[in-house]
């Protein structure tokens, strides 16, 4: 029973923080159709920001979290600079693969360019702690805090997000971009302008999911946001990609899905076991567990 | 006159592809340095590779993000089937009949078992679409390397023996270095005989076929065409070629790690490189991957060991040793300005540029007296 339990809160644990990931990469996906490659990597750049930011706002005698105001803003904007730099000058001419290529050479720069940079480098960071470790225990497993408090903001931040979309200006105007760019733009949306606000509430996402990685895993790399981002884009197309609830209830399956197969198969091959249920998901159910199934136009 | 210009074309061809792998035969003799016969070799499976995955990507029109895996097949397949054979006493040392008797199952069984994962993996997977099918390709390629990695005979350290990393020295396929000189002809006649059987494949009913699924899948499937028969057909091809380029790689490196093989890493074999390569070079033209995938390399290469960054001012110098850097920032720039890629869909013709040879002053006259024309018309 409690090695079940143990399993099953260290599942909660990776799925909570796949699942607050996932959110930021099904916002930009659902609008403009493009696997941000680069969303893993707006992580990483939250995280050195709160690397940075954490002590000095412990130092003013504020508690830690409120650092991520900082990685929130710094992550919107660099997600819009991207936007504005890479993503929009290839949208106007390219493709759909000349856009994926861009995205993918986005997280390179980024990467790159935080190992670069002395102060980052390519050495982990240990960042202060945010949280404290403390936990409540149920027959003898442990489960912390900071596990529940990422699954209450991975759940607000959902419940935000989807009333922003279904019942603000700016959302339906985003949802209306999703569906056809040229349609919205006669009915007098700014595509462009809009575009660019999905970018930075996702970025801005990846900077939330940047402080709730660091409060349960305390070291920055600048490759962070690699793996992280690849489990939680599959999270995102497991659970429906487009769909708010969707990536949530992907990014937990993934995580549990993960954290048993390793307790009672094998840990090594616990990814492999990750695919396999995405894939047997995907057959039976191309578009995902929550996707909506639209209909093909000749 | 149709037929004339045929028969030249198989005649210069012939003729380019012969002085080719003469030249690599006599590589030794004419004292090629080690180092440069090595990059041959990577530039070789690199080729291979991305024509392989333009198949897939350019001509079927699919996204694949997992073709690393089939090359990880490819070449686990051809040092495992070359270290059973040299156990079972077929052969002892890397030369004689034997051997390249060797060399030749090892290679054709690489490309057949990929095309078989490739089949397996095709049928359920070619069923999606479009992103959902580059998420679950990316998904069987990571799966096939936890497998390997998993396997007892594989192992995560490469393929051990007591110590991983000199295992292939002396068992199976790994050349050492004077003998990757010695068998240059080996990647460079694969080179030829794959890129040909390519562009034949691409030339032929098939390939027209799968050009209209890709233009248009419905319009394809109301014409009669039996659409999933002619991906799965195609995406088995294009493993089976990219297994062939595993067997190259087990042959050129020393030791084999699934490291090398997995969606990112450091060095430019990964998957997501592949489609680099591909989209770089252009969807949909063979010359296009080739060049780009040279080019690629060489960039990389030289970025990394070339003295021309040595000859940069020092702040340049500093930006420089960070390759990767350098190679995203360009790899922006291209596909900012050049959005189809270097080559778009044109292929290279030897005989057109052969026979074109003497008509170039006309053309280039041509080319800038249409240039002035133009001018002097929009000042008007």
């Amino acid at each position: 029973m409690s090695a079940f339990l143990t399993a099953l809160f260290t599942g909660l644990r990776l799925g909570s923080i796949y699942a607050l990931v996932a959110l930021g990469y099904t916002m930009v996906y659902g609008i403009i159709k493009l696997i941000n490659f680069a969303h893993g990597d707006f992580i990483m750049v939250g995280g050195y920001s709160l690397f940075f930011v954490v002590p000095i706002v412990q130092r003013m005698g504020m508690p830690g979290w409120l650092a991520v105001i900082v990685a929130v803003v710094i992550c919107s904007v660099i997600g819009m600079a991207t936007e504005l730099i890479a993503y929009r000058p290839v949208r106007k001419k390219g493709t759909n693969m000349t856009a994926l290529i861009t995205a993918i050479s986005v997280s390179l720069v980024l990467e790159n360019l935080a190992q670069a940079i002395p102060a980052m480098g390519p050495n982990p960071r240990v960042v202060n702690s945010i949280f404290g470790n403390e936990g409540i225990s149920i027959a003898g497993a442990s489960l912390s805090y900071v596990t529940i408090i990422t699954i209450v903001v991975s759940a607000v931040v959902m419940v935000l997000l989807f009333t922003f979309t279904q019942k603000s200006k700016t959302g339906r105007a985003m949802r209306a971009v999703s569906e056809d760019k040229q349609a919205a733009t006669l009915m007098g949306i700014n595509v462009n302008r809009t575009i660019i606000t999905t970018f930075g509430i996702g970025a801005g996402l990846a900077g939330v999911a940047a402080l709730m990685y660091l409060a349960q895993y305390p070291s920055v790399t600048n490759t962070m946001g690699s793996t992280l981002g690849l489990y939680a884009f599959i999270a995102a197309v497991l659970g429906g990609i487009g769909s708010l609830p969707g990536a949530m209830l992907g990014g937990f399956v993934i995580g549990i899905v993960y954290s048993f197969s390793s307790a009672y198969i094998s840990s090594s091959l616990a990814s492999a076991f990750v695919f396999l249920i995405l894939i047997i998901v995907l057959l039976v159910k191309p578009t995902g567990i929550l996707g909506k199934n639209v209909g093909e136009k000749v | 006159m149709t037929n004339k210009k045929t028969l030249t074309g198989y005649i210069v061809n012939f003729i380019i592809c012969v002085a080719l792998v003469v030249f690599a035969v006599m590589a030794r003799s004419l004292g090629m340095q080690p180092k440069v016969s090595t990059m041959i070799w990577q530039c070789c499976y690199f080729i291979i590779l991305a024509c392989s995955l333009n198949l897939v990507l350019g001509f079927l029109g699919q996204l694949s993000l997992g073709h690393c895996g089939f090359m990880a097949i490819g070449a686990y397949s051809a040092a495992l089937i070359s270290l059973a054979f040299q156990r079972a006493g077929f052969y002892t040392e890397k030369s004689g009949p034997e051997f390249m008797l060797v060399l030749v199952i090892c290679i054709v069984a690489a490309g057949i078992l990929s095309a078989i994962v490739g089949l397996i993996v095709g049928i359920p997977a070619l069923r999606l679409k479009g992103d959902y099918l580059a998420i679950i390709t990316l998904g069987f390629g990571m799966i096939i390397v936890n497998v390997i990695n998993n396997l007892p005979f594989c192992g995560m350290d490469g393929l051990s023996l007591g110590s991983a990393s000199s295992a292939l020295y002396q068992n199976g396929l790994g050349f050492v270095l004077h003998q990757l000189t010695d068998y240059l002809w080996l990647p460079v006649l694969l080179v030829i005989i794959c890129v040909a059987l390519m562009f034949t494949f691409i030339r032929s009913k098939y390939g027209r076929t799968i050009k209209a699924i890709r233009d248009n899948e419905i319009a394809a499937g109301a014409s009669g065409v039996n659409v999933s028969y002619y991906k799965v057909l195609t995406f088995a091809l294009g493993a089976f070629f990219s297994g062939i380029a595993g067997a190259i790689f087990a042959c050129c490196n020393s030791s084999l790690t699934t490291g090398s093989f997995s969606f990112t890493s450091s060095s430019i074999l990964n998957s997501t490189f592949i489609v680099v390569m591909v989209v770089v070079g252009g969807m949909g033209s063979l010359t296009g991957s080739a060049v780009s995938a040279v080019g690629m390399f060489l960039l990389n290469y030289t970025i990394k060991n070339g003295k021309w960054v040595q000859a940069l001012p020092n702040f340049a110098q500093q930006i420089f040793a960070y390759p990767m850097l350098v190679y995203s920032i360009a790899l922006i720039i291209v596909i900012v300005f050049r959005p189809k890629g270097i080559f778009g869909t044109y292929e290279f013709s030897l005989v057109n540029f052969v026979t074109s040879i003497p008509r170039w002053p006309a053309i280039l006259k041509e080319k800038f007296g249409k240039k002035k024309t133009e001018e002097v018309a929009g000042n008007e």
